[in-house]
């Protein structure tokens, strides 16, 4: 069954119009990448489906629930977990303090304690230099420890749904393969579902998967993302030949 | 040795202050010009509205053990009911929007109390036996001095642990940090905030507790001083860091009583200005604080 589903979501900042009726569904365990130039709207897109800044008109249902204006905690307690654009570490707490963050969500279930000590040694065994630099401040790391803590950090709340901005933003590309690898296997050892905003489509190729091209605030083409290759359209949606 | 400990105590008042102010700055940014409305409404609450000269105790004559919770329940009560009346409403305002704001909050408190209790200082004496002297390496040294500085060091002790050791603390420092991240971490926005308010209050109404037995009146006037100073301290400390908050809030008691002594006599009327000085050339060589704040990014 479909975990997200947005229909019609317009997203406006004052006069400018970031998303223009953009519609989709995603399925339950589905890796789907979001791909488009710069100002596309795809990050506009997550911040909407967090809850940061909610849609103009719209709406965006999660996991049968119209979740359309409800606050970023309540989203993030149903189970939607972001992992936004520039990582956002809290640079002055521990390694260990920030996965430690989310799991108060769960403070109201019983086991809670022993489920998030349980949670954080998976994470640990995911990403072993966290475990080792587990005390020192998260914002002395480097730029890829610092991608891995967050993606573990969203582990951290046990959610449905990963929505990753740009997780390759600023990152050398071994480190980018680094980050990957370990994703795709995450989501093959947990009934995750991913979405994944990426500037470029090269990534989403690789992976394979389902991707959207988005454009000007628009969704151009939705398909496999091998099967889109580089076909006419994803040319013109990134050079801007053709009659736009 | 008296100065010492003159210097530890005024210190101790402003460092409390200053938390007070930083606490909602952190996870806010708004700088509360309430506060110090807050610390007097909190000793009014122990009495009974009247225009006399002498106080007429309400609930003043409890003893300590109830006397305290009380003052500190009534501070943090206020604080959170102007957190959900006034400054819910301007929430992702912009930060002189809500400083206005808090300014406006702070008359009304101010003139309620007006209204209540007129402008006259009211005699009011708390806890005496507290005033009684006591002798260390060779000093006298009023009792309250002493309790005052173990009760700051006690409560600044407790805030760490509570800030460090439990799940609501962690939530608050991550929320200080980045607001949005905590939140799409499932951090509740309005516990957090609420909880800043309450802790804010308390501490408020423990400087009003302070400075009602120090003085043995209650004033309407008596938190604007302090909170002018707490301000500065939360300046100096770095905004919104809660170390730099609690250095600077001692080392501005500490300036103004070693100016106080060290002064030639004609110029000591001028302390102040002595001590604003010294401000400024804080402000001059570390703009940021003392200790700069984490998460000085601006908020979404």
């Amino acid at each position: 069954m479909s975990l997200l589903a947005l229909s019609n979501i317009t997203i406006r900042y004052g006069r400018l119009t970031a998303v223009r009726n953009v519609a989709f569904n995603l399925i339950e365990g589905e890796i789907l990448f979001i791909t488009g130039p710069n100002g596309a709207g795809k990050s506009s897109l997550l911040r909407a489906i967090a809850g940061v800044t909610p849609p103009s008109s719209g709406r965006i249902d999660f996991g049968g629930q119209d979740i359309t204006g409800r606050t970023p905690e309540d989203i993030a307690r149903m189970g939607v977990s972001m992992v936004p654009e520039g990582r956002e570490v809290f640079g002055s707490l521990t390694i260990q303090e920030n996965l430690m963050v989310g799991t108060g969500m769960h403070a109201r279930e019983g086991n809670w304690r022993s489920r998030a000590a349980a949670e954080l040694e998976a994470v640990y065994e995911t990403f072993p230099i966290l475990k080792e630099r587990r005390h020192s401040q998260a914002g002395l790391l480097s730029g890829g420890q610092q991608q891995m803590l967050v993606i573990g950090r969203a582990l951290m709340t046990n959610p449905r749904l990963i929505a990753i901005d740009e997780p390759s933003l600023g990152l050398a590309p071994n480190i980018t393969d680094q980050v990957y690898e370990r994703l795709i296997a995450l989501r093959r050892h947990r009934a995750l579902t991913l979405l994944i905003v990426e500037q470029s489509s090269t990534r989403a190729q690789m992976v394979g998967g389902r991707m959207i091209l988005m454009r000007g605030g628009e969704v151009l083409l939705d398909g496999d993302a091998r099967a889109m290759g580089q076909s006419e359209a994803m040319q013109a949606a990134y050079f801007g030949y053709g009659d736009h | 040795m008296q100065t010492l400990f003159d210097a530890l105590s005024l210190g101790s008042l402003y460092a409390l202050g200053a938390l007070g102010i930083a606490l909602i700055f952190g996870v806010m940014r708004l700088v509360n010009f309430a506060h110090g409305d807050v610390i007097s409404f909190s000793v009014f609450a122990l009495l009974w509205p009247s225009t006399d000269a002498v106080a007429l105790v309400f609930a003043g004559d409890l003893p300590w053990f109830l006397l305290i919770p009380f003052v500190l329940l009534m501070g943090a009560g206020l604080s959170v009911l102007c957190e959900l009346i006034i400054f819910r409403r301007f929430r992702g305002a912009n930060p002189a929007t809500m400083m206005i704001a808090s300014f406006a909050l702070g008359f009304v408190i101010r003139y309620f109390l007006l209204m209540l209790f007129s402008s006259r200082p009211k005699s009011i004496s708390l806890l005496p036996a507290l005033s009684q002297p006591v002798e260390i390496l060779g000093a006298r040294i009023p009792l309250l001095q002493v309790i005052t500085i173990v009760a700051t060091i006690a409560i600044l002790f407790a805030l760490t642990a509570f800030l460090k050791r439990t799940r609501f603390g962690l939530e608050m420092r991550a929320a200080a940090e980045n607001f949005t991240m905590a939140r799409m971490l499932g951090v509740r926005a309005n516990r957090v905030i609420m909880g800043a308010f309450a802790l804010s209050g308390a501490l408020a109404a423990a400087i009003g507790l302070i400075l009602a037995s120090q003085t043995g009146t209650a004033d309407i006037q008596m938190g604007g001083a302090v909170m002018l100073m707490a301000f500065i301290a939360t300046v100096i400390g770095g905004l919104g860091s809660l170390p730099g908050a609690v250095l600077a809030g001692f080392l501005l008691g500490a300036a103004s009583v070693v100016m106080q002594t060290l002064l030639p006599i004609d110029a000591r009327p001028f302390r102040d200005a002595f001590v604003y000085g010294a401000v400024i050339l804080v402000l001059i060589f570390r703009p940021q604080g003392l200790i700069a704040a984490p998460g000085t990014k601006e908020r979404v």
